[in-house]
């Protein structure tokens, strides 16, 4: 098992001292946190990253290429309107509803609108479903293609050159750097995103929720049992909020 | 392009590191990053094919070695040297050194990026000629490499897969990527069994599916 704090393999991009130290990728296990909780405008803090952007943010809205209130309501859209918890509730409805599931299998930007869910990068979202013979992973092995509306904006590791270069040719081993080992003979089918199709893993239902509301349901997706590198969480014994059970929401 | 961004099936990079309770952003600067790219794209002096031909030509050291969001800028950069909207210099001082130049459309306002954002672009398009393949027909994907932008990743070049959607007419990449229009072809889902593509020692249970236009496809004898 590997884990996020493994001091050598990194993948470059989440690395929070980047701010700092971002080309310097193969002799790095120094200090990799020492500014995290710190003040990223500190401008005695700025990597060349940061500051090249500063500065082309600077010339950009100096010759009136970009707006600013554009600028920050992009940031906004991103940061706290459009993120997994919308494909969350797209999977929790599709385990409630056969007919939703249907049209949800058929058409997926369509029935993803449904749901007020739409927009850049998921204009052509298709949606594949897992079952007990079939296991289904997302990549984009060219570039970083993710289904936006659905899932916001992708995780580092999803536009990493290991998970890039990885998924592809062995997905198992992958699935392993995610603690996920499936059956042996269980169907790996993994999505490249190589065209304007998205893709959107639709788990399998956890056993033990029969009758939990949607919202409930929702509790249990995770971003990356929708990208195809988790599973759903398991159900505590009794549905959460249900009177009396000491735990059920945990 | 054969570039740094054709990255399926190549070994060393070590493993995946997912992070725990990962933010959506690391830092002031990637939200940064992030809102400039988009917010320049809208100017329409570049597309979004010419946008990852950018990014796949930045040198495979640079590429490789820096975060995608640095990617990301980095390209945005050279689009915009390239086209004289900024220079080098002006990043470098962060000022305006010379004057901005016309594009082709104004610097989009809060409310049009946000109905841009909402709405999406569509690339799929009618085309008046049927579709050459069909589901279920066996095909094989040409040996090609161009030095140009293309969506064929090269693990899946010279393999035979299998026709399981057609997905209709989309903007071709290879095309639009270098201004010579959008070409609209058709578009397929092709799967491919992981032997085909990795040899004997694959994974017996893999299935790599890739989308692939008409242009990348050959027919096989039956």
């Amino acid at each position: 098992m590997t884990h996020p704090t493994h001091p050598h393999n990194h993948p470059r991009e989440h690395e929070h001292e980047h701010e700092h130290e971002h080309n310097h990728n193969h002799n790095h296990n120094h200090n990799h946190n020492h500014d995290h909780d710190h003040d990223h405008d500190h401008a005695s803090e700025l990597s060349e990253a940061a500051i090249r952007v500063r500065a082309l943010e600077t010339v950009l809205l100096a010759k009136g290429y970009v707006n600013a209130d554009a600028l920050d309501l992009i940031v906004e859209t991103y940061e706290t309107k459009i993120g997994p918890r919308c494909g969350a509730q797209v999977v929790a409805r599709a385990w409630v509803d056969a007919d939703y599931k249907a049209r949800l299998l058929a058409d997926g930007s369509a029935a993803v609108a449904e749901l007020s869910f739409s927009g850049r990068q998921g204009e052509h979202l298709q949606v594949v479903e897992n079952t007990e013979g079939v296991h289904n992973m997302v990549v984009c092995t060219l570039c970083s293609c993710y289904p936006w509306p659905v899932l916001g904006l992708p995780p580092v590791w999803y536009k990493s050159a290991p998970y890039r270069s990885r998924a592809v040719l062995e997905p198992r081993a992958v699935l392993a750097d995610f603690g996920v080992t499936l059956p042996t003979d269980k169907t790996v089918r993994v999505w490249d995103s190589t065209a304007e199709i998205r893709y959107l893993v639709l788990p399998q239902r956890p056993a033990g929720t029969e009758g939990w509301t949607e919202a409930q349901l929702a509790e249990l997706v995770t971003r990356d049992s929708m990208i195809g590198t988790g599973v759903p969480k398991s159900a505590p014994l009794q549905a959460p909020g249900a009177a009396g059970v000491a735990g059920a929401s945990a | 392009m054969n570039g740094p961004q054709d990255l399926g099936g190549m070994m060393g990079f070590g493993p995946v590191c997912p992070e725990a309770d990962e933010p959506v952003f690391h830092g002031e600067w990637e939200k940064r990053a992030l809102a400039i790219t988009l917010a320049s794209a809208a100017l329409g002096e570049w597309n979004l094919d010419m946008g990852r031909h950018a990014r796949e030509s930045l040198p495979p050291h640079v590429y490789l070695g820096v975060s995608y969001y640095e990617i990301w800028t980095r390209a945005l950069s050279n689009m915009l040297d390239a086209r004289g909207m900024l220079t080098e210099q002006e990043v470098q001082q962060a000022q305006m050194l010379v004057p901005p130049v016309p594009t082709k459309k104004p610097a989009a306002t809060a409310a049009q990026l946000q109905a841009a954002l909402a709405a999406g672009s569509p690339y799929d398009r009618k085309v008046n000629h049927p579709a050459r393949f069909a589901v279920g027909d066996v095909v094989r994907t040409r040996v090609m490499h161009p030095s140009t932008h293309t969506r064929l990743p090269r693990y899946a070049r010279g393999k035979t897969g299998k026709v399981v959607a057609v997905h209709g007419a989309f903007v071709f990449p290879d095309t639009h990527a270098h201004g010579l229009g959008e070409q609209p072809q058709w578009c397929y889902g092709l799967r491919f069994g992981g032997a085909e593509l990795w040899g004997a020692n694959a994974d017996p249970t893999l299935e790599v599916m890739v989308d692939c236009w008409e242009p990348y496809l050959l027919e096989t004898a039956a």
